[in-house]
């Protein structure tokens, strides 16, 4: 090992080991893995944090504390009498500044220690996979359609074949291989060479659109926005692990619907009622003028209140069935923080009877941000166990 | 480093040797103060590893960042003694820290505290340390770092819970209960039996085993790596070479407030003595030694601790003004901390230095209290008691190879910090490998048990 005391001193003119080496960054790098151990443990916790995502960043910083290796200590007393120095009286009173009396030595893991916060950063896509494994969430079935994505895959040799496809290495080798043979030419023939073949397979359709429909009308307040983003938020990272492509669609509605970017959509705000069927309808119109639902994996994701205008409710019950037929799974997430309804409003209603119908859909009240986790996994459970859609 | 300061070394040992200093051969180093500041959080310049030293490592980088502690030396006692020196002194800092170093020298090879720990642990602590690390580090590699990891957990936390009472190389308990009718040792028994053979003729002589442990052990560390029912050998290695490291920590633990006066004491005066250093060196040597022996509190502020270099300071002052060198080498050479505050911090002294006791209420208003010199001397000493640790005892082992141990609530005080206690018994478990009792008492007084797993 590097740490040798024996080496000490008299090497003329080499660099000495512990300018070479530092032992205490080594610990504290293993300190800081075994935070991040701790820290993977409570992913679903400090995730939920909500300030987590920050503008298509890959990282994310949670703060820390240092972790304190244990020792036996008495209890903290009420009182502690110790011993100090300088112009007092007794009788004199005063407050304590921020040091803890009576530490002045230096014994073994000191007891101030815990005080300093440490910012650690973790990569996005480490923390899904950590939370993939944690939460025990199954892993998605694309629903693989008839896909006319066709593609050339290398398949086998040939002796004939275009000049370009022409193996080198393989041919090399027949020669090598008959000139084992009496009487045999040094040189190569016809029949050494080898050309790579070529054949049509058919690719399953890796390919999903999500849709994020987000009800945006008077009665979403800035917090229930902000849930809703962090749901959406992980959902995508959850969908990016299962798909080589993947699009995401947003779309914000009130009585009226419109497609937005990323960006913009979560900063939208609205006044007025809510009419969910203009949103579904929305959805409905991009699907059909730019996806084949045969040919790719469509989800959609929808947050609200629930409180859908109750004349609404044959409108969208309709536009939901069309899109749930041709949709992987849609989902339905109540954010109503501060009430807990549950799920028995106009909305909820909807997408209860679309469950009832066997349509691969699932509701879940989101009311805090703790919930933010417990939401994602019922969404991933019940998608990976749904029945296929007709 | 600045050059031209060893040429002065010489010098100064021989001044020191003059002045009835009596020390081995110190091989001074200089080093970056990157490593200074290793061997402060380590305590010797190779150790093992541990993440717990990462800990201590930031804690030291940002207290040096906010400009507190600079380290001029640290010094290893032993045969020859082993200074580091940070490359950045210049050459007063340098003149200074090699008095002082020859201080700590001679506390070193005279404190008896001192020397009998030198005795357990051998002369070359620093070389047995990195033994260690290496030892260690082949461990990890047969057996992975998580499980080395654990097994130092355990050994880490307990490392104040050694008896230096006891040898360091130490035997098991003796299996068995010694019969007393084979004493022979013992004159009167052995008069006794020769006068006329036992009534009743022949008993039947029945082993009896010994309770484990025979009496409440305070040596945890020991009794863990003995007589832990399913610990390997590896792990048990691991906790004596923590225990080994521990008593030679201990000595220096426990005189710190002589240690560092005494070499600050010596420090101060060979500069006195010393006419060949110029005169600006000596100006400059004089201000980074009233730097170093300064109270906490400046002028007219409070502190709420105190530096262990200015009390002792004070105190040697004190003593060879008042007794002369010969007594307070004999006292150097025999006490310890605690003996040393109790005997000679003196109420005019304690007055003199402004010292007082306090009482501060976890709300953290603090009350300056009545005079009381022996109430100061404790308040001084507390934090120093059994090597600044609650006193638990292993107190049993069932026949299941359950562990008991035992906080001795009424030395203390008052009971454990349980939350840190369930930790520690965590780690413990997991090398012990069978559950483990501790009773403490709650905050009401009455008796409390935690238990792992």
């Amino acid at each position: 090992m590097d740490e040798d005391g024996g080496n000490r001193g008299e090497l003329s003119g080499a660099a000495k080991w512990y300018e070479l080496f530092s032992r205490g960054a080594r610990d504290w790098l293993r300190h800081d893995e075994k935070v991040r151990e701790a820290v993977r443990a409570n992913l679903p916790e400090i995730i939920a944090g909500g300030d987590v995502i920050n503008g298509g960043a890959r990282t994310v910083r949670v703060p820390v504390r240092m972790l304190e290796h244990y020792h036996f200590r008495l209890r903290r007393p009420e009182e502690q009498q110790g011993a100090g120095q300088g112009k007092a009286k007794p009788g004199d009173v005063f407050s304590a500044p921020g040091r803890e009396p009576g530490q002045g030595e230096k014994g073994p893991g000191g007891r101030d220690e815990g005080e300093v916060q440490l910012l650690l950063e973790f990569k996005i896509d480490d923390i899904v996979d950590w939370l993939w494994e944690a939460m025990k969430l199954p892993n998605l079935k694309a629903r693989v359609g008839p896909s006319e994505e066709t593609d050339w895959i290398r398949e086998g040799w040939d002796r004939h074949g275009a000049r370009s496809r022409l193996d080198r290495r393989r041919s090399f080798k027949e020669l090598v291989k008959r000139r084992g043979a009496p009487g045999a030419t040094q040189t190569f023939i016809d029949e050494d060479l080898r050309f790579r073949q070529l054949a049509r397979r058919r690719q399953p359709a890796l390919h999903a659109v999500v849709f994020f429909m987000l009800d945006v009308s008077g009665s979403m307040s800035d917090r229930d926005r902000k849930l809703a983003k962090t749901f959406f938020f992980w959902v995508v990272q959850g969908l990016r692990r299962e798909y080589r492509s993947l699009e995401t669609l947003f779309v914000a509605h009130t009585t009226e619907a419109w497609e937005f970017n990323e960006p913009d959509f979560f900063q939208v705000s609205g006044t007025g009622g809510t009419v969910a069927s203009t949103g579904l309808a929305k959805v409905r119109e991009i699907i059909d003028a730019r996806y084949n639902p045969g040919r790719c994996n469509i989800y959609l994701f929808y947050a609200s209140d629930g409180d859908n205008s109750v004349s609404d409710a044959a409108d969208a019950r309709s536009a939901l069935t069309a899109i749930a037929a041709d949709a992987c799974f849609t989902g339905y997430v109540e954010v109503s923080s501060g009430l807990s309804r549950q799920l028995a409003t106009e909305t909820g209603k909807l997408f209860a009877e679309l469950q009832a119908a066997g349509c691969a859909a699932g509701s879940y009240a989101l009311n805090d941000f703790e919930d933010v986790w417990g939401a994602v996994r019922h969404f991933f459970t019940a998608e990976a166990q749904a029945p296929e859609s007709p | 480093m600045s050059e031209g300061w060893q040429s002065y070394v010489r010098r100064i040992e021989e001044l020191a040797a003059r002045s009835g200093l009596e020390f081995y051969r110190v091989d001074f180093e200089a080093v970056p103060d990157s490593f200074m500041m290793e061997i402060a959080v380590y305590g010797l310049p190779v150790r093992m590893p541990h993440w717990s030293f990462g800990v201590r490592y930031i804690y030291q980088l940002i207290q040096r960042h906010m400009g507190h502690s600079r380290l001029f030396e640290v010094v290893f006692p032993g045969n020859p003694g082993h200074a580091y020196l940070a490359e950045s002194n210049g050459l007063a800092e340098n003149i200074l820290v090699t008095a002082h170093v020859l201080g700590h020298a001679d506390f070193a090879r005279n404190n008896l505290l001192f020397r009998r720990c030198q005795e357990q642990v051998s002369e070359h602590i620093v070389e047995h340390a990195a033994n260690h690390a290496r030892q260690i580090q082949q461990a990890i590699e047969a057996h992975g770092a998580q499980r080395v990891e654990a097994a130092l957990d355990a050994a880490l936390a307990l490392e104040q819970h050694v008896d230096i009472d006891q040898p360091l190389r130490r035997e098991r308990y003796p299996e068995f209960l010694v019969d007393p009718k084979v004493l022979t040792d013992d004159q009167f028994r052995k008069r006794f039996a020769a006068l006329e053979p036992l009534a009743g003729g022949s008993a039947i002589e029945v082993k009896k085993r010994a309770p484990l442990p025979p009496h409440p052990e305070r040596d945890l560390l020991w009794f863990v790596a003995n007589y832990a029912p399913e610990m390997e050998s590896w792990e048990r290695d691991i906790f004596l070479a923590v225990r080994e490291e521990s008593f030679y920590f201990y000595p220096v633990f426990a005189s710190q407030i002589m240690n560092e006066g005494w070499a600050s004491y010596w420090h101060a005066r060979l500069l006195r003595e010393a006419d060949f250093i110029p005169q600006q060196a000596y100006l400059d040597a004089i201000k980074c030694h009233s730097d170093v022996v300064r109270p906490i509190a400046a002028e007219d502020k409070v502190a709420l601790s105190l530096n262990p270099y200015h009390l002792g300071f004070a105190m040697w002052e004190k003593i060879v003004e008042r007794n002369g060198l010969p007594a307070a080498r004999a006292i150097m050479q025999q006490d310890d901390d605690f003996s040393f505050v109790r005997n000679h911090l003196t109420r005019e002294l304690a007055d003199e230095l402004g010292l007082f006791r306090y009482n501060a209420r976890s709300d953290g208003q603090i009350k300056v209290l009545e005079h009381d010199l022996t109430e100061l001397h404790e308040s001084v000493l507390a934090p120093k008691y059994n090597f600044g640790a609650p006193i638990v005892s292993a107190s049993h082992v069932r026949n299941d190879g359950t562990l008991e141990l035992t906080h001795d609530s009424t030395v203390d005080g008052r009971g454990l910090d349980l939350e840190r206690s369930r930790k520690v018994l965590d780690y413990l478990q997991r090398v012990w490998r069978r559950p483990i009792v501790l009773t403490t008492v709650n905050q009401a007084g009455s008796a409390l048990e935690l238990t792992a797993p």
